[in-house]
């Protein structure tokens, strides 16, 4: 047989597996396992009533970001917020996991807080209940959401059962047009392949576009990977990716740092590597992306208009957008930009990282959120607050009539009374535009932070590039 | 320990539409604490089930007879998608599925169903739209079989229809097998491939908490 290359998730697949338990599914020790305060103690008091104990509790990190307040002094989190955060509290200590804790530096959004302490390396395996997991494939690693029984294997085992996913690569050809973020390439990709498209498949983003993208970047399109129906997408380590964990807190130093850094260039999918399915998309192409419906790729150009649901002939496909429509309150035929909006929400583990903030104070400075529109920013990680106030973004924000907060998962999935009020409109950083999902009844567009600010100073959805300084 | 799954003849609700996510399976407030299980079936398809008034909505299929009484669903495409709480499937299976039919579903979701005795079976879309028109030909009379043991579905009229599954998955559900326990039964493969990744990948292994 004629030996061809092979991609990264093999070569990383396959550094992992502890057992080979039939053709095509392998038991895989799992590097990191992270854990959040919404099922982070329900896990670990399961394995308690089980009997059993953490199997590396030292490879096991926790942090509360879901159903805390983000409010100041988080005032506001609900009575069964704080119960699960002192339960996280005192199941980490008892099990001697390290937690980092609010106002603490480390404690953030599961998913900025990995890559930013270094926890999340090249072509480790990283786990959390949280489906968003994809994020941390933006450095390379090999990472997934898993759900609750799967969360106790971990914790029990260190070892997940997994059955090898297909392979996919996505290469974003071009040079990203100005106005155009990450967070436009990957609604693009899902609005070109559908949100299934990558169900069953690992994906690998690849292209001039994603190794000109810097980390925070790769991170925001990987995160997005669920939402393309892929549980696991991931970009190739390159330099850009050893300068970003270099001296980092859990990264390694000196010698085997060098170590590290030899292991992870051999990481890259070989040059004759196959892969399963393989799509091209030209970002020069690409426009600031919003989404008009309840599904993300209910995606379109800021230019475009919202889809005509008369002029499709497939039965299912048309009901779909006549339901989606109904629910977004918004006219079929009619230009999106410029629909009046109630809400802007900044922040998330999709874009709240300390480039997201720049880019979306680049917008506001100066300016002021058009009356009657409420705006959050908030930051993804205690660490990212204290750098955007050292660089004044907070006063950018603030001056501009916009509401600086603690970091959280807040608006993103509303777990924590963080809503929008129901038949109100939404533009948002975040992942997902499904119904309710900032609130029963709340209507979400989701969008770019630099269309998102630009939305909130216009009062409405708005080009962005109509509005760049 | 899920319970086993093996035969399994009911009543069968079609919800066609596509992407029904799981944040429209169940909403996250309804998850939110450690002891939520036991609660979620009248909270499962909320949005979908009640009016903003909280009465039931008649057009909803499983507020209808026979349909209330569904154990199977038969799904649109990428059922499932989103999240990964397993709530998902605590709030069907509270409210008393136990297979759900589809072309295709959230890869997580999918996971989930396994680790509860739940059978997901994916078939063509072909199939499901004809299993979708049979019931409806009934008005959900008809009874849906599934056999996951010879890997077949018999639609109401009787046609019949082989599906495909991992053959580990299938095990795991004909004999309600526990991974965890499974898996800590190769604890010593677990810990010597950890002192030998400890040496090639040193990185990775952090020392271990002072008892």
């Amino acid at each position: 047989m004629e030996k061809t290359g092979r991609t990264m998730l093999a070569k990383i697949w396959d550094r992992h597996v502890i057992a080979r338990l039939s053709e095509d599914t392998d038991l895989l020790h799992i590097d990191r396992h992270l854990l959040h305060d919404l099922g982070g103690s329900r896990g670990l008091l399961n394995l308690k009533s089980k009997g059993l104990k953490v199997h590396n509790p030292e490879l096991t990190f926790a942090t509360p970001d879901h159903a805390i307040s983000t409010a100041h002094g988080r005032a506001g989190t609900s009575k069964i917020g704080q119960e699960l955060l002192a339960a996280l509290r005192v199941e980490t200590s008892a099990s001697g996991i390290r937690m980092f804790d609010v106002d603490q530096p480390g404690q953030g959004i599961v998913h900025v807080i990995g890559p930013e302490l270094g926890l999340s390396l090249p072509g480790a395996t990283i786990v959390c209940g949280d489906s968003h997991t994809c994020t941390h494939g933006g450095l390379g690693a090999l990472a997934f959401g898993i759900g609750s029984s799967e969360l106790t294997h971990v914790l029990a085992t260190q070892a997940l059962i997994q059955r090898r996913p297909k392979t996919m690569r996505v290469k974003f050809g071009g040079r990203l047009p100005l106005g155009v973020t990450a967070k436009d390439m990957i609604l693009a990709l899902i609005g070109h392949i559908g949100a299934a498209g990558g169900t069953g498949y690992a994906v690998e983003y690849a292209g001039s576009a994603i190794r000109a993208l810097p980390i925070e970047g790769r991170l925001t399109v990987c995160n997005l990977s669920i939402e393309l129906g892929a549980k696991m997408g991931m970009v190739a380590p390159d330099e850009k990716t050893f300068e970003f964990l270099r001296g980092r807190p859990y990264a390694p130093e000196g010698a085997m740092w060098e170590q590290a850094v030899a292991a992870w260039r051999e990481l890259p999918s070989d040059a004759d590597a196959v892969f399963d399915r393989e799509v091209l998309i030209d970002v020069e192409k690409i426009i600031p992306q919003v989404t008009w419906g309840i599904s993300p790729e209910h995606v379109i150009g800021v230019d475009g208009c919202i889809p005509d649901p008369g002029n499709v002939d497939d039965p299912a496909r048309r009901a779909a957008i006549e339901t989606a429509l109904d629910y977004m309150g918004l006219k079929a035929g009619a230009l999106i930009a410029g629909t009046p909006v109630d809400w802007v929400f900044i922040g998330s583990c999709t874009n709240s990282r300390l480039s997201d903030l720049r880019a979306a104070a680049e917008i506001a400075r100066g300016r002021k959120v058009a009356a009657g529109v409420k705006a959050w920013v908030v930051p993804g990680s205690e660490t990212i607050k204290r750098e955007a106030v050292a660089e004044g973004l907070d006063k950018v924000f603030t001056e501009a009539g916009f509401e600086w907060r603690e970091p959280g998962c807040s608006m993103c999935l509303a777990a924590n009374g963080e809503t929008v009020a129901p038949g109100q409109r939404s533009v948002s950083t975040s992942n997902r535009n499904f119904v309710g999902r900032q609130g029963p009844l709340a209507r979400t567009h989701l969008a770019s932070p630099a269309s998102a600010a630009a939305a909130a100073i216009a009062g409405a959805i708005a080009d962005v590039r109509t509005m760049g300084r | 320990m899920p319970k086993p799954f093996n035969k399994l003849t009911a009543i069968a609700a079609p919800i066609m539409r596509s992407n029904i996510d799981t944040d429209v399976i169940i909403r996250i407030e309804r998850l939110v604490g450690n002891s939520v299980r036991g609660s979620l079936g009248k909270w499962a398809f909320g949005s979908l089930r009640y009016l903003p008034d909280g009465s039931e909505n008649p057009d909803f299929i499983l507020n209808r007879e026979p349909y209330r009484g569904a154990e199977i669903l038969v799904t649109g495409p990428n059922f499932g998608c989103g999240s990964s709480r397993e709530g998902a499937v605590w709030s069907l299976q509270e409210m008393g599925i136990r297979a759900v039919i589809g072309s295709g579903f959230g890869d997580i979701f999918f996971a989930n169903c396994f680790q509860n005795g739940i059978l997901p079976v994916v078939v063509d879309k072909e199939i499901v739209d004809s299993l979708a028109a049979d019931i409806e030909a009934t008005q959900g009379a008809g009874r849906l079989s599934i056999d996951l043991e010879a890997q077949t579905i018999v639609s109401p009229s009787g046609k019949q229809h082989i599906f495909e599954i991992d053959p580990r998955r299938r095990e795991g559900l004909l004999q309600g097998l526990d991974e965890v326990a499974l898996t800590l039964q190769r604890d010593d493969e677990i810990r010597s491939f950890q002192a030998a990744d400890r040496a090639a990948r040193p990185w990775i292994h952090f020392a271990r908490p002072s008892a």
